[in-house]
C-alpha cells in the first residue's frame, strides 16, 4: 500500500518525449554510467562473439565479421533499475535475430545467460531476445559506444531494465532453464520489465 | 505502523525519523527506526519513496552510513538543488516522520568485515565506506581496512572526524601538506602494500572511472575491485 509523504508534492518533470514506466523519470540529455567492475579496456581485434549452449551450430564471430552482418538500429527509449529513463537514443549493430538465425537454438532452449568480458553475466527469456526485441550494438548517435557505455560492443535489451542490456558481451548460451546471472544473485528480478516494476525479487 | 512487510528487498517499509540533522548546508542526515527490518551489511542501500497526495511519486537510493550493529538506519544524503528527493529529505523532513523504504539492497558492494580491503571513495560515495569502517569498529578489526577518501574542502567531506587517520584529501585547498588536487597514485599506492583482498570503490562516474583505473594500474585485479557509481540524480 502507497501511503502519502507529508509535505511531498514532487516535481513533475513532463516528458514530452513518451511515457514513463512507473516510479522512472526522464533523466533529459544526461546518460548516467552504472557499472559495478572496472571498465575494461580491450582491442576490438581481440574481441568476439560467441553463441552457444543449445545450438545447432556454436557461432563465433570476428569484430570485423559482426560488422559485416546485416546491419539494424534501435530508436527508443531505455530505463535504468537506478530510475532514470533517456528518451530518443538511437543504437546500431546487428539483431540478436540474425546471430541466432546463423547458431539456430535448439527447440528446448527457452532462456539465455549474456556474459561480457569481464565476466558480468545476466539471464533472460529467450522470447526477450528474439522478434526485433534484443540487438548487439556499437554505435550510439552514429558514432562508436563509448567504453563507459559499453563501448566497443554492448547488448542492448531496450525494453527490459538496463542491466539486462550487457555491456562488454561476448557471448549468448542457450539453456533450457533460468540460470541467474550478477545482479539477479544479488537481489534484482529475473525478467526485469519496468513496466511492470519488476525491479527486485519478489516483485 | 513501522516496519517491514516481506523479503529482503521484496516489500517497502515505513521507517521513522528518529532524527535529523544538518552536517553541512548541503547535506542531511537522517537516522530512522525501521521495526522488523533485516540487517544490512556494509555497503549495501536503501530505497526512499516519497509520494504526494494525487498519487506521484518519486524513488532515489541511498547508502547506509550505520554499522549493522546499530539500532538505528543512518543516511547521508547530499542536497541537489535541483534534486526532488534530496531537496525534500533535507529541507522538509522532521523527527517523527515516517518515510517510506525498501532493502537492504545489494549484495555485490559490501564488506561483511572478514578480509583485508581498501576503500577509496570521493563525495557522498564515502557513506558506504563510513558503514564498513563503523562496523570494523564494531568487530575490534579496523586494521583490516584502509581508506583514501577526498572532498572538495574538508568541512564538505562526509565524516572527516570518523575518517581521522585515514588519507584525507582535499581537491580545492591544501590540506595536512598535500597540494589541493584530484587523487593521484602517489595517494593511493601507500595502501596497497600488501594488497588487499578487495577493494572498494565509490564515488561520481568520472570519480570511480580514475580511481578504479588508479587502484587497478598499482597492481589490484580487476576481480578484485567493487565499484558503486553515484548518478547525480537528485
Amino acid at each position: 500500500m502507497v501511503r502519502v509523504t507529508r509535505g511531498f508534492t514532487g516535481r513533475r518533470r513532463r516528458s514530452p518525449a513518451g511515457e514513463l514506466p512507473p516510479g522512472q523519470y526522464d533523466v533529459g540529455g544526461d546518460w548516467p554510467v552504472l557499472t559495478a567492475e572496472v571498465t575494461p579496456r580491450f582491442d576490438p581485434d581481440d574481441w568476439t562473439m560467441t553463441v552457444d549452449g543449445l545450438v545447432e551450430r556454436e557461432t563465433t564471430w570476428s569484430w570485423a565479421e559482426v560488422q559485416a552482418l546485416p546491419s539494424s538500429e534501435y530508436e527508443g527509449p531505455i530505463h535504468c533499475v537506478t530510475t532514470w529513463s533517456k528518451f530518443g537514443t538511437r543504437f546500431g549493430g546487428v539483431s540478436v535475430d540474425t546471430l541466432l538465425a546463423e547458431a539456430r537454438p535448439t527447440p528446448d532452449a527457452s532462456y539465455v545467460l549474456a556474459t561480457s568480458t569481464t565476466g558480468y553475466t545476466t539471464n533472460l527469456p529467450l522470447a526477450d531476445v528474439t522478434a526485433g526485441k534484443a540487438w548487439v550494438v556499437w554505435t550510439y548517435d552514429g558514432r562508436p559506444l563509448p567504453r563507459d557505455h559499453g563501448g566497443p560492443v554492448r547488448l542492448l535489451v531496450p525494453h527490459l531494465y538496463f542491466w539486462k542490456s550487457a555491456k562488454w558481451v561476448t557471448r549468448l548460451t542457450l539453456l533450457d532453464h533460468d540460470q541467474q546471472g550478477f545482479w539477479e544473485r544479488n537481489g534484482y528480478h529475473d525478467r526485469g520489465d519496468p513496466w511492470l516494476e519488476q525491479r527486485y525479487q519478489g516483485d | 505502523m513501522h516496519g517491514c512487510l516481506g523479503a529482503p528487498a521484496g516489500g517497502w517499509c515505513v521507517g521513522l525519523v528518529r532524527e535529523v540533522r544538518h552536517p553541512n548546508p548541503r547535506a542531511v542526515l537522517l537516522r530512522l527506526e525501521v521495526e522488523g527490518r533485516m540487517q544490512h551489511l556494509p555497503g549495501q542501500h536503501y530505497v526512499f519513496r516519497l509520494t504526494a497526495e494525487d498519487g506521484y511519486s518519486a524513488s532515489r537510493s541511498y547508502s547506509v552510513a550505520s554499522a549493522p550493529g546499530d539500532p538505528l538506519l543512518e543516511f547521508y544524503v547530499e542536497r541537489l538543488d535541483d534534486g526532488e528527493v534530496s531537496t525534500y529529505l533535507a529541507d522538509v523532513v522532521e523527527p517523527g516522520d515516517e518515510l517510506e523504504l525498501r532493502g537492504p539492497i545489494g549484495g555485490w558492494f559490501v564488506w561483511e568485515g572478514d578480509v583485508p580491503a581498501v576503500g577509496v571513495a570521493g563525495g557522498t560515495g564515502v557513506v558506504p565506506l563510513v558503514a564498513m569502517l563503523r562496523h570494523a569498529r564494531d568487530l575490534g578489526r579496523e586494521d583490516l581496512l584502509r581508506l583514501a577518501v577526498s572532498a572538495r574542502t574538508l568541512p564538505e567531506l562526509p565524516y572527516a572526524d570518523e575518517l581521522a587517520g585515514h588519507t584525507l584529501l582535499t581537491t580545492r585547498e591544501a590540506y595536512d601538506g598535500r597540494a589541493a588536487g584530484r587523487i593521484t597514485a602517489d595517494d593511493v599506492r601507500p595502501l596497497l602494500d600488501p594488497l588487499p583482498s578487495a577493494a572498494y570503490v565509490c564515488g561520481s562516474a568520472g570519480f570511480a572511472e580514475s580511481a578504479s583505473r588508479l587502484v587497478v594500474d598499482l597492481g589490484v585485479a580487476p576481480v578484485d575491485v567493487r565499484v558503486e557509481r553515484f548518478g547525480p540524480t537528485g
